[in-house]
């Protein structure tokens, strides 16, 4: 393994990495998206999904929910360097605090005739999907689920005449009855 | 109560309740309203500089010193992105500024219009936080938002950025309210049973050690006395990086002098061997911690921090206590007192020892010579023949930088001014002149290089036209000094595009800003031309004719560890040191 030449970090070790799902409630002015794309690009962090909209229209709150991929000491990073941002109220960790409701919606187009068109369909029925538009060749189905259940039918839809995929992105929730603003503050922070 | 007004007007009314009475800045089209209101009254005085560049230095330099807000005005397009360095600068080094700048009108946002630039956008990465204001209703909250979102938590630079139609445009302005900002709210105080554990872990070191940053400054001179009590009340070394010089006195006993690249070696060693370390306000610099595998290995380390996101970024801590220093070193020095006698008075005895030994070493020792004068001479004589006047030192950033910070000596916080975290040549001499507007009977000595202080030289028009005093002192050795000695480490002494060819006759060029110029080249005379500069009323540029070729040591070499520093008496070929994986590093 070749030395690292950071200044910065000069260990070959490479600790693991994990996936944790970030909500995080910001106030929906303007730029605020631009700010935390900004903050990950800027310091190196990844963004696998990142999904955002205004969830109290009165308010001007808006909910983003962010997936990253990083070592304990970068997701820590990624944590307070949110929290600091002016405009951010609550960074929420879903991953550390169980096992959160993850789910994502896709729209996907495909195009056959005869035996394929049908067993698109088939499978379609068998995932649960709706078909929302239908053609003599072609449909367009929506299915919602986690992102593993996404991915498996969309590679299926692959072997009947795939044309186009739109995927939202993650929306995430904590299980049970506790509010994400209720939850228990991250260590250092204050409530807001 | 509200009162109707121009949003022109409302600027200048909010500087007006928030106190401030200095502003820096240059004007153009797209901030005339504002220059127009400012005109037109007679509480806040205006300073015009010129380079936008020099106007966010000067505002840094004012606020450093004084402790208050610095304020900028700037036009659009251009004005703001000179600005953009001096906003950087004020970030990494967590000072409080609030810069206006101007913008072209709202419907032509987008246009590509004259003098515009997407200001919000490219301060968005160098501010703490950025406005652009769109309606003249969401005007006076943004700007005293803007004063609170400077100040608290971790400071820094803020911009708000004003189309020139809403600074026409009439609104109901309301002055400053105490309520809170509905997200921002920094934690101050500090967890009391993790301060309780630190207070435990430090009255039962046996190797301890404090190493204290910027934020103690930030924290204001409260923060430094309660820092001194503490630090008193324990009998502990104590050392500080760059940015916190100041808040302990150089002078006693238990100062250990700064620490880092280019720190003492009894500081780096007792960082490196302590069993303690107990962090106030610093951030684990890279120039700090030298490699960071290697980085004080055996030790236990405490960390208090008002940003938690500096809490084990770059190394990580035992205990973190996020809140403002002053805050928590009050709780510490309070709860001190209930563990004093826990303390190993032995081990801390065997402890000063082995650190008095790394003192013997005499780590700035120096060859002098009586032919040429010798830069750690001159900063000597400096700090002799000024020590005892209220005194004010700002840098620019290179050997001369480093040398300031070993050879000059402070015991009051706000005393010293310099480009910390982004390095900035040209830092110096716009900052010299913030603070001599802050201060206007005391002593501003601008330490600069030859090269640095060309990059904002400008600003000695400035100096001129408010009649400002500042000292400019100039260690001339004809090389950009730090570039050239890394080439000389690392480079094998290749010299590529470090000598400052064709420089200017400085003694000329400050008759030229109305100034006085002196030349120095004799050490036997040097103490009788200190005393010329610092005896005349007005400004001076003191070219210091200074040794060529010195280093800067003590120095860690890049990839080394606090242990493996180089000596000024190193004896051997320099360009062996750094080996070819240092050579990789910065």
């Amino acid at each position: 393994m070749t030395q690292s030449q950071s200044a910065y970090f000069l260990s070959d070790a490479q600790p693991p990495t994990r996936r944790h799902t970030v909500a995080v409630i910001v106030d929906n002015e303007p730029g605020v998206l631009a700010r935390i794309a900004g903050m990950f690009s800027g310091r190196g962090y990844n963004i696998e999904s990142l999904t955002v909209s205004e969830t109290e229209h009165e308010k001007h709150v808006s909910r983003i929910t962010i997936v990253t991929t990083g070592t304990e000491k970068v997701i820590e990073q990624i944590k307070t360097q949110l929290d600091r941002l002016v405009p951010v109220h609550r960074v929420v960790d879903l991953t550390v605090q169980g096992e959160a409701l993850e789910r994502e919606l896709c729209l996907v187009k495909v195009r056959g005739k005869g035996d394929t068109r049908v067993e698109a369909l088939r499978l379609a029925g068998a995932f649960g999907a709706h078909t929302l538009d239908a053609t003599l060749n072609s449909f367009v189905f929506e299915l919602t689920g986690t992102t593993e259940e996404v991915e498996r039918f969309i590679r299926l839809m692959g072997a009947v005449g795939l044309v186009e995929v739109s995927r939202t992105g993650i929306a995430a929730m904590s299980r049970g009855a506790e509010g994400m603003l209720e939850a228990a503050l991250p260590d250092g922070a204050q409530g807001r | 109560m509200s009162r109707e007004m121009t949003g022109a007007e409302m600027v200048v009314q909010t500087l007006i309740d928030q106190g401030v009475t200095t502003l820096f800045g240059y004007p153009g089209g797209a901030v005339l309203p504002i220059y127009d209101a400012l005109f037109q009254q007679d509480s806040v005085k205006h300073v015009l500089v010129r380079h936008e560049q020099g106007a966010v230095h000067a505002a840094e330099g004012y606020a450093r010193s004084s402790g208050k807000v610095g304020v900028v005005l700037v036009t659009s397009g251009p004005g703001a992105t000179n600005a953009v360095t001096g906003l950087t600068d004020a970030l990494m080094d967590s000072i409080p500024l609030v810069c206006f700048t101007g913008q072209v009108p709202t419907h032509l946002i987008g246009s590509d219009a004259f003098q515009e630039a997407d200001t919000v956008g490219i301060t968005r990465h160098c501010t703490k936080h950025n406005y652009l204001v769109k309606s003249i209703e969401d005007l006076p909250r943004i700007l005293h938002e803007a004063f609170y979102v400077a100040q608290n938590g971790r400071p820094g630079p803020v911009v708000i950025d004003i189309p020139k139609d809403i600074q026409f445009k009439s609104g109901k302005y309301e002055k400053p309210r105490d309520n809170q900002h509905k997200t921002y709210r920094p934690q101050i105080k500090g967890d009391l049973s993790k301060i309780k554990a630190a207070v435990e872990m430090i009255a039962q070191a046996k190797r301890p050690v404090f190493y204290t940053g910027g934020g103690v400054i930030n924290a204001g001179p409260h923060a430094a006395q309660l820092l001194r009590e503490l630090v008193r009340a324990t009998g502990y070394p104590i050392t500080s990086t760059l940015m916190g010089l100041g808040a302990y006195p150089a002078h006693d006993q238990q100062w250990l002098g700064m620490l880092g690249m280019h720190g003492t070696y009894e500081a780096n060693l007792a960082m490196h061997g302590c069993d303690l370390m107990v962090n106030i306000g610093a951030r684990f610099d890279d120039r700090i911690t030298g490699r960071i595998d290697a980085f004080s290995p055996g030790s236990k380390k405490i960390h208090i921090d008002i940003d938690p996101s500096s809490i084990n970024k770059n190394v990580k801590v035992d205990i973190g206590i996020v809140g403002d220093c002053a805050h928590v070193l009050e709780d510490m020095v309070r709860l001190w007192k209930d563990v004093a006698g826990q303390v190993d008075k032995p081990a801390i005895k065997a402890w000063w020892l082995q650190i008095e030994g790394w003192r013997a070493r005499k780590s700035l020792a120096y060859k002098n010579s009586s032919d040429v004068i010798k830069p750690q001479y001159a900063l000597e004589r400096l700090e002799a023949l000024t020590k005892d006047r209220k005194r004010f030192i700002t840098t620019e950033v290179g050997q001369h930088q480093m040398w300031a910070a070993q050879y000059l000596h402070f015991d009051e916080p706000n005393r010293w001014m310099t480009s910390g975290g982004l390095g900035t040549m040209g830092y110096g001499l716009p900052a010299a002149v913030g603070v001599q507007l802050a201060h206007p009977k005391d002593l501003v000595v601008c330490v600069a290089g030859e090269a640095s202080v060309l990059m904002n030289m400008q600003e000695m028009s400035t100096a001129a036209q408010y009649r400002l005093p500042i000292k400019i002192f100039i260690l001339n050795n004809e090389y950009m000094g730090m570039v050239r000695q890394w080439q000389e480490l690392l480079h094998g002494g290749r010299y590529s595009e470090s000598y400052s060819a064709a420089l200017p006759d400085f003694v000329k060029l400050a008759e030229a800003y109305h100034a006085k110029g002196i030349r120095c080249d004799d050490p036997a005379k040097l103490d009788a031309a200190i005393m010329e500069m610092i005896d005349y009323p007005g400004p001076v540029i003191f070219d210091c004719l200074v040794a060529k070729e010195e280093n800067c040591f003590p120095m860690i070499p890049s990839g080394k560890a606090h242990n493996e520093m180089i000596l000024p008496d190193f004896e051997g070929d320099t360009g062996e040191i750094i080996d070819a994986k240092g050579k990789q590093l910065v």
